[in-house]
């Protein structure tokens, strides 16, 4: 890791239709690692609260949203932005051996992290090979 | 694009010097790249807020200091532990020490600033001084 000022992607829109009501929305950021037991993703979406996010799956897609709030602060007026403000979604196609029942999310700081255990029956089993 | 000098056939390394200057040019250089966090700044009669994000940090890792009227926000993003034989699909978010100032309208003491943290969204609201707000000038009827 250097000791560097770290630079991150832009915040980036999704390439979905339009909202109803104008707010933009943003494809969170991923970290995705897998380990012998499943799959592990760690997705930026700061301002989402644990209550506000919507985890689904369907059809091997899981899509993630997450609803922010926006900050509204009394009689301030908004001077200069560098972000923007709007809710988060993000889809990805897994693989089949997921149990759906055991996906266990979390949101801390803003960064909702989903993990994914393999199914028993998906866990890699050793063949013994006997010589004759 | 053209290049001129590779009619000198002379040198011949005067070509490739060439073309690396251009990709030089256009590679963008460090500096241009986004700042980390990013800031909204928030004005109004009564204060100044700034509003930044960053996600997945904890509030202890997070120094905020002001200096006359340069507030600065500064600290360092730890990088998840890997459990053993685990191995990356994607890795977008970015980690290390990070450190922004913002130049506020005003000099702050340190008593009129407040910062707060939710779901990883820093705000900081910075109080104007007394001296600084505007004063009512009274006519007198002569």
């Amino acid at each position: 890791m250097t000791s560097d000022v770290t630079q991150t992607a832009d915040k980036t829109p999704t390439e979905t239709p339009e909202t109803t009501t104008g707010g933009r929305i943003y494809r969170p950021l991923a970290d995705i690692m897998e380990t012998g037991e499943g799959v592990t993703l760690m997705l930026e979406m700061p301002g989402v609260a644990a209550d506000d996010v919507d985890i689904t799956l369907e059809q091997r897609v899981l899509t993630i949203r997450g609803k922010v709030q926006p900050t509204n602060p009394e009689r301030l007026q908004l001077a200069y932005a560098e972000y923007g403000e709007g809710d988060y979604e993000r889809s990805f196609t897994l693989s089949d051996d997921f149990d759906p029942e055991k996906i266990n999310a979390a949101v801390s700081h803003g960064v909702l992290t989903v993990a994914l255990p393999r199914a028993a029956e998906a866990q890699p089993r050793k063949i013994a090979v006997t010589a004759s | 694009m053209f290049y001129p000098t590779y009619a000198r056939r002379s040198d011949p390394f005067a070509l490739m010097r060439t073309m690396l200057r251009d990709v030089d040019r256009f590679t963008p250089t460090r500096t241009a790249q986004p700042e980390f966090p990013s800031v909204n700044v928030w004005q109004g009669d009564e204060a100044v807020a700034v509003t930044a994000e960053l996600p997945g940090i904890e509030p202890s890792d997070i120094d905020i200091s002001v200096k006359d009227n340069v507030l600065t926000i500064s600290g360092k993003r730890e990088a998840p532990e890997l459990p053993e034989g685990a191995r990356w699909h994607r890795n977008e978010r970015s980690y290390g020490e990070f450190s922004r100032a913002v130049r506020m309208p005003y000099a702050a003491s340190d008593d009129t600033v407040e910062a707060r943290m939710t779901n990883g969204i820093l705000r900081i609201v910075v109080g104007r001084p007394e001296e600084d707000k505007p004063k009512k000038i009274e006519i007198k009827a002569a």
